[in-house]
């Protein structure tokens, strides 16, 4: 067990953790250079493209220390954004250590605050790692500085290197080797391994990503998932080298995976603990917890007649994705679809990219909505995610919704803007941090529906880019809540209510119009656009009909052009949804949520 | 019906900044063209029926100097098979309209001549490049009377940035004072890659708002249809029923046509094919036996009847009910349209009304 290093690489948002991912493996000699495509642990196209990592991995890197001795490096990536939080602390739960980057430009921020404390909690030998300084405005003092006085972490022994470069590639491999303890725990014992990932092999089922704690597990063993119930048997065990390497057995302290006939991502938890049948461990390892969705939205098929290919595709990407929910729904202006839970904004967008570009579906998606709680006068407590569900408002007493804590990391000239931000986003509770000089903290309570509403893109706007964000879920507190209805043309169309806090419903009334006006193309007739609260009209828009679009000249006999530019025109016209005589584009379902936020 | 034959003539003396059209502002590569010309006449013979129309167009067809032009013509005629009445029209720049060409063309069978006179204001034509004043084309007009064509037609551009109605309004008084039998009225187009998109692009020019061309577009209609034109095109006036252009209906009637020169598109009723845009590769293919097509299609279906909307709803024909018939909304958006004043529903057809005219583009759309 003296040659297993377990660890990942914590960092925030494009302080470029997969690069080094990437350098780590081609510099252990697991992949031949011309086979290497960059960033390997991100498999899936949209993480190649937005340069995150969704889900995590494990690879298992042979190294040969500087002193001759032979290890095996277990690297366990994690995901980088706070809609996955849980399943960072699982990743993180099934390391002895960690690799704390932290880009020598932009210093500590939010995340790397919070990925420090997560990696603290569990009591993980952090090692700080200063990356891209290459850069020219790499300030490596400044960056030990804060790494010192914010994270409180001895940056005497922080390592210089730049991913890209491949500069200091080799020290952070010797630190690995050298810094982070060998994993504890004992081979005899009951079997207890930490499940920390698992992903759908179409040809073997669910592949279980996990951490030995205690005992050992074996093809043929019969296993049981404590928190599930379940028992399966083992028909392979090995270790993740590029592809799946089979071994014999994995014992304490391994890093690897199992396969075991479970049929779906579904059917497993994350953070649940694998013991054998005939000889269980007495409790499950601590820190698991059931993930809930916490942004709903509805999605439904462009084409009506596409239903059913929808309901298969969620089915098979479900297989891969256990955190997303769903159900049927269906929508007097939609026809049927489903309604989707996420874990967060992000994780909305990855279903809905991925729904569009791996299984070619055409979807409308509802702008999203937290999950309300009402209090009825009949005594009754009711959940509302669908503001379709919004009760007869005579009959509540009270309406609650969630709260975060925010943690905003901001420079200090940006103090203004970004707490006019909160405040006008209902922020309560303000903390203030000062870090260091020149940067602040910022803690406050905040509902999560305005983290929805647009939030992160208006706080990139206020600080020009400077600003990061973090949130942890707190609680549901009182809150005056009204349904917002948008009539088109005098008819309702349901897929656009949103449930709003009393205050805000006429702004937003006010935007969801003038958003519309700009979505919905000109029709040949006037369309009016109206926002309400029951019969109440508080906000409208007019979009007026064109009244001229003919070309003077159809051109010779080049009547191609002319029609190759209709049948386009026509093919935008089919990705619109017709709701009563008003054909609505995909785009303006959430664009809703979109607001005008100018940088000050 | 017939179909009608139509020669492209690429050559220009000088590239008009508006004109999106094929052509060089050169004579040297005529003889090129010209020998093409001769020889895709030759590949194509037999293959259409009688040609009952024939239309010089490019370019400038009367930039050609005499002798090409008289050859041009009488081997078209030597080769290919023409109806007693052909309608023979040329597109022609007042400046180029000697005496001796007028009496080429008449002594050729040339019936009907297309004057581009763009404007009778001069710093109008400034403005759109043209080499002409208003006084060329007042002496044009007077010219070709004298020498008998009694089926003229004049073009004019509209809607200019920053051009004032009455002064286009006075344009449209002066050709009408010279009674012509057909009158073209085309609102100035930024087509993509002209000189005019370019400045556009730039912010140098702007165009009218829609507003203003609703105005513009419709005192137009509105003056020609009082003084006595049918306005059986969105861009096109005549006199009367047999001064509409017997050549561009075939285009928005769907009837076949072929297309000689570079850039020419032809339809022999089931395929539409086109040439290659470039004199050169044009001249090459002819050369080596090939024909000169850059690209071929054939129209499904839908194709056909979005095609047969789109040009239908151009004209005063519209578009029979039927080719709207399979699609379940079109009873309810015909109803909406009518209400809106768009369309009426006469005998079976849908024709569009001038407000219609004015959203053609978009008709089509709505039935499909």
């Amino acid at each position: 067990m003296d040659h297993i290093r377990n660890f990942s690489i914590i960092a925030h948002i494009d302080h470029g953790k997969s690069t080094l991912a990437d350098r780590l493996i081609q510099a252990t000699g697991l992949v031949e250079e011309r086979d290497f495509r960059d960033q390997i642990l991100d498999t899936m196209e949209i993480e190649r493209e937005r340069g995150i990592t969704i889900k995590s991995q494990a690879i298992t890197l042979p190294y040969v220390d500087r002193q001759g001795r032979s290890f095996e490096l277990n690297l366990i990536d994690t995901p980088g954004h706070v809609d996955f939080s849980y399943e960072v602390s699982r990743a993180l739960a099934s390391c002895e250590g960690v690799l704390l980057l932290v880009d020598a430009a932009q210093g500590v921020e939010a995340q790397t605050v919070a990925n420090a404390y997560a990696a603290m909690e569990h009591d993980l030998e952090i090692i700080p790692v200063i990356n891209k300084i290459d850069l020219p405005s790499a300030d490596i003092e400044r960056v030990k500085e804060e790494i010192e006085i914010e994270l409180g972490l001895d940056s005497d022994h922080a390592i210089l290197c730049s991913a890209k470069e491949g500069t200091g590639i080799e020290d952070v491999l010797e630190a690995v080797a050298n810094r982070i303890p060998p994993p504890a725990g004992p081979v005899e014992g009951p079997l207890k391994a930490l499940i920390f990932d698992a992903h759908y092999d179409p040809f073997r089922g669910t592949i279980v990503s996990c951490r030995l704690f205690s005992g050992i597990v074996r093809a043929g063993d019969r296993i049981r998932l404590m928190h599930n119930r379940a028992v399966y048997k083992v028909e392979e065990v090995g270790l993740f080298r590029l592809s799946r390497e089979p071994k014999k057995e994995l014992s304490a302290g391994e890093v690897g995976y199992i396969i075991s006939g479970i049929k779906t991502v579904s059917d497993t938890r994350i953070g649940d603990t694998i013991t054998l049948e005939n000889d269980p461990a007495p409790a499950p390892l601590p820190g698991f917890k059931e993930v809930k969705p916490v942004v709903f939205a509805s999605i439904y098929p462009v084409s009506s007649d596409d239903y059913r290919s929808l309901a298969d595709s969620l089915e098979k990407y479900k297989l891969n994705d256990a955190a997303l929910m769903f159900q049927k729904d269906s929508s007097a202006a939609l026809g049927l679809g489903f309604r989707c839970g996420f874990l967060g904004l992000l994780h909305l967008e990855i279903v809905q990219e991925r729904l569009e570009r791996e299984f070619d579906q055409s979807i409308i998606m509802t702008s999203p909505t937290v999950q309300y709680r009402f209090v009825l006068s009949n005594g009754e407590e009711i959940t509302v995610d669908n503001p379709v569900y919004y009760p007869d408002p005579a009959t509540i007493l009270k309406g609650m919704e969630p709260y975060i804590r925010a943690g905003i990391m901001i420079p200090e000239r940006y103090m203004g803007a970004v707490m006019d931000l909160c405040l006008e986003r209902r922020g309560v509770n303000a903390q203030f941090n000062y870090p260091t000089p020149g940067r602040i903290e910022i803690r406050f309570d905040m509902p999560l529906a305005e983290v929805i509403y647009d939030f992160y893109d208006s706080l990139k706007t206020v600080t020009q880019g400077y600003g990061s964000f973090d949130y942890d879920l707190l609680d549901y507190r009182d809150s005056d809540l009204v349904k917002l209805d948008i009539l088109l043309n005098g008819e309702r169309v349901d897929a656009l209510s949103q449930i709003v806090y009393r205050e805000s419903a006429r702004p937003r009334a006010l935007n969801a119009c003038e958003k519309l006006k700009e979505e919905i193309p000109r029709h040949m007739f006037k369309i009016a656009v109206q926002g309400a609260i029951g019969g109440t009209i508080i906000a409208r828009s007019t979009i007026s009909p064109f009244r001229k679009d003919v070309t003077a000249k159809c051109y010779g006999g080049d009547i191609t052009r002319k029609r190759k530019l209709l049948e386009k025109q026509k093919k935008g016209k089919k990705r619109m949804k017709m709701v009563g005589s008003v054909a609505i584009p995909q785009s303006a379902f959430v664009a809703v949520l979109k607001t005008d936020k100018k940088g000050s | 019906m017939s179909p009608g034959l139509y020669i492209h003539v690429p050559f220009c003396r000088s590239k008009c900044p508006y004109c999106a059209f094929y052509s060089v502002p050169s004579a040297v590569p005529v003889p090129i063209w010209f020998k093409g010309i001769r020889k895709e006449t030759l590949l194509y013979k037999g293959r259409f029926d009688r040609f009952d129309s024939l239309y010089l167009g490019g370019g400038t067809p009367t930039s050609l100097d005499d002798r090409t032009l008289a050859g041009l013509i009488d081997h078209i005629f030597s080769h290919l098979d023409f109806a007693v009445d052909t309608e023979f029209t040329i597109e022609a720049n007042p400046c180029d309209l000697s005496e001796e060409k007028l009496r080429l063309l008449r002594d050729r069978g040339c019936n009907r001549v297309n004057l581009g006179v763009q404007s009778f204001d001069d710093r109008a034509l400034a403005f759109l490049g043209r080499s002409h004043s208003a006084e060329d084309a007042k002496t044009a007009l007077t010219r070709l009377r004298r020498f008998g064509f009694d089926n003229v037609g004049v073009d004019l551009i509209y809607s200019l940035p920053g051009q004032p109605l009455e002064t286009w309004l006075h344009t449209l008084n002066r050709a009408l004072s010279f009674q012509p039998e057909h009158i073209s009225c085309y609102e100035l187009t930024l087509e993509k890659g002209t000189v005019f998109a370019g400045l556009h692009e730039k912010g140098k020019i702007q165009p009218l708002s829609e507003a203003d061309m609703r105005s513009y577009y419709l005192a137009t209609a509105q003056r020609l249809v009082e003084s006595g034109y049918i306005h059986y095109e969105v861009s096109n006036f005549a006199r009367n029923e047999a001064c509409c252009s017997r050549h561009n209906q075939k285009y928005w009637q769907r009837v076949p046509y072929l297309g000689l020169g570079p850039s020419a598109h032809s339809f022999d009723g089931n395929e539409r094919w086109w040439n290659v845009r470039s004199i050169r590769q044009y001249g090459a293919d002819l050369d080596n036996g090939r024909l000169p097509v850059e690209g071929r299609e054939t129209l499904t279906g839908e194709q056909v009847r979005l095609e047969t909307l789109s040009l239908g709803f151009r004209t005063r024909e519209g578009v029979v009910l039927r080719q709207v018939a399979s699609v379940p909304e079109s009873w309810d958006v015909l109803s909406r349209m009518e209400t809106a004043g768009l369309v009426k529903v006469r005998e079976g057809r849908i024709i569009p009304t001038e407000e219609g005219f004015l959203v053609a583009d978009h008709l089509p759309l709505y039935f499909s």
